[in-house]
């Protein structure tokens, strides 16, 4: 029984893989052949694999469902939590300005806890050391929220992993997990993100897999949620076992992406499909 | 799909700033509801049951302007836009009501440049 | 653990094919209680005539995820007290259920157009119905092809 299980699903994956929806196609190459040329490095952000419609829900304010996650945080950043009764703005005044900029340069190195840290993770190590306040679990609404709000502050701005030496080992870790197959599948990110971008799986254009608006606004989740999640989507996706929620293999990918992506335009909060 | 909490903010609402006098304008407001369809399943095969907004009402100075009647086959954290001309400074509600007592009103005045 | 038996490719092809078609054929089945389009059409007609035109439904060709899809609908209309639209309604031929949303417009209104955001379970046809102050009934008809997500996160 375990022997036909893999073979099911493989079949059903390769289903999709092989499957050919001719007028799909040629309408998706005439949307892509329509996007401007770029003399550049040939990085694409997720944005330009959607269509025009799935574009403007993302680039205008009064649509994008992630706004409401986005006012959440602005309130939050001004609500006080804790024991110690401070919120957000008592110690970084108004997010706007004490906050351009910040989003782009995670993960980054936390001298504290002589380790790397994610935007979602800086948040935490605020609330437990200056707010003595509990960490809100992943995907919690308020770190979403807060995440969302500060990472809207560096929109528009390159992503700009810092240049740390302390952060190269987890960056070199990302990138050799990007490069390791994984799961019933037994593909690499690289296989789909790298070699096969615009290309698709099942009806879905694979993008290059730059990890630059979150956290997303995805349509699958119908919901906001963290790269983390998205990560965990995908390796479940080719049918891996997850690491666990502790796992430092997470971060290791997040700081690699970080990289991969540097000087690309920060899209927080993105819509995705 | 309704597994991502919803955030305390109920409500946004664009495009107040753009009224002006006696001529239309378009508003789009976005709830925060997960709009289960009722036709999803649990981890454990259970129904998650039907959990909707059906309805949306604004009124300016309490008469109707504009109202949709919403079924499951709008999308997750529902979002409209229609137009709306006031001729002068008033009262603007917005409600949503929908399955298991549902109601979120707020109002906003306005004054129309 | 002995190794899988290799398919040749030509199998492997026809078998997906096979399940490609019985994936496709699954909504059909699953949908084959509730009312046709063209019934929930003439129901909303109430026995009057409704013309192809005026209304424009404006929605994407081709969506890319049918769980959020934008629909814009604006009709050619005044919107005076004695020549406005009263009502659009919008219904789709294959999700579970044939209604989408009702809306219900008034002179105040200014301009008659509206947007929602909708789910789609597979490629299917919408239409928008619109009815007038003074009764005439219009309509427009539009296929969109739904591309489904490759992978279903658990």
């Amino acid at each position: 029984m375990t022997r036909c299980l893999p073979v099911a699903r493989a079949l059903v994956l390769v289903l999709r893989l092989v499957q050919v929806q001719v007028l799909v196609s040629v309408l998706t190459l005439a949307a892509l052949a329509a996007l401007p040329a770029r003399a550049d490095d040939g990085r694409r952000s997720g944005l330009q694999f959607m269509g025009p419609a799935l574009q403007a829900l993302q680039r205008d304010d009064g649509q994008n469902p992630a706004m409401l996650w986005v006012q959440d945080g602005e309130q939050l950043w001004r609500t006080p939590a804790g024991t110690a009764g401070r919120h957000c703005a008592d110690c970084h005044g108004d997010a706007p300005r004490s906050m351009a900029g910040v989003a782009a340069r995670y993960p980054a190195w936390d001298a504290a806890s002589g380790g790397a840290l994610n935007l979602p993770g800086r948040i935490n190590a605020c609330r437990q050391r200056h707010q003595q306040a509990a960490a809100l679990p992943a995907e919690h609404a308020d770190l979403l929220a807060l995440s969302a709000y500060l990472g809207l502050q560096s929109r528009g701005q390159p992503l700009a992993p810092p240049d740390d030496v302390r952060l190269a080992p987890l960056r070199q870790q990302g990138e050799a997990l990007w490069q390791q197959r994984l799961g019933q599948l037994n593909l690499a990110c690289l296989h789909c993100h790298d070699q096969r971008p615009g290309q698709r799986l099942g009806g879905a254009v694979i993008p290059q897999g730059h990890a630059t608006g979150y956290p997303i606004y995805r349509l699958e989740w119908q919901g906001l949620g963290s790269l983390h999640r998205r990560l965990r989507g995908c390796v479940v996706g080719v049918r891996a076992e997850p690491w666990g929620t502790e796992a430092p293999e997470w971060l290791a990918l997040e700081a690699w992406l970080a990289q991969r992506a540097a000087g690309m335009a920060v899209e927080t909060p993105a819509v995705r499909p | 799909m309704a597994d991502t909490p919803a955030p305390r903010v109920r409500m946004l609402i664009h495009g107040l700033d753009g009224l002006r006098r006696g001529q239309p304008a378009e508003l789009r407001v976005t709830l925060a509801h997960p709009m289960d369809n009722g036709l999803r399943h649990d981890g454990f095969g259970n129904v998650v049951p039907r959990n909707i907004v059906t309805r949306f009402e604004c009124r300016l100075d309490g008469d109707l302007v504009f109202a949709a009647d919403l079924y499951s086959a709008i999308a997750a954290n529902p979002y409209l836009g229609f137009w709306l001309r006031a001729d002068g400074p008033g009262t603007l509600s917005f409600e949503w009501s929908g399955d298991w007592g549902f109601n979120h009103r707020e109002t906003r005045a306005i004054v129309p440049a | 653990m002995k190794p899988l038996p290799m398919l040749p490719r030509r199998r492997l092809l026809g078998a997906a094919a096979g399940l490609g078609l019985a994936l496709q054929l699954r909504p059909a089945a699953a949908m084959s209680a509730a009312p046709t389009l063209a019934a929930v059409e003439r129901q909303w007609a109430g026995g009057r005539p409704v013309t192809e035109g005026r209304v424009l439904l404006d929605v994407a060709p081709l969506v890319e995820n049918g769980n959020a899809v934008p629909i814009r609908v604006q009709v050619d209309s005044p919107m005076t007290a004695a020549d406005h639209v009263v009502e659009i309604v919008v219904f789709n031929e294959r999700n579970p259920q044939r209604d989408v949303v009702r809306f219900t417009l008034t002179p105040a209104s200014g301009v008659a157009q509206v947007q929602a955001r909708i789910r789609l379970a597979t490629s299917q046809q919408l239409v928008a119905l619109v009815r007038m102050r003074d009764g005439s009934q219009w309509s427009h008809h539009v296929d969109v092809l739904v591309t489904l997500a490759a992978c279903i996160e658990p």
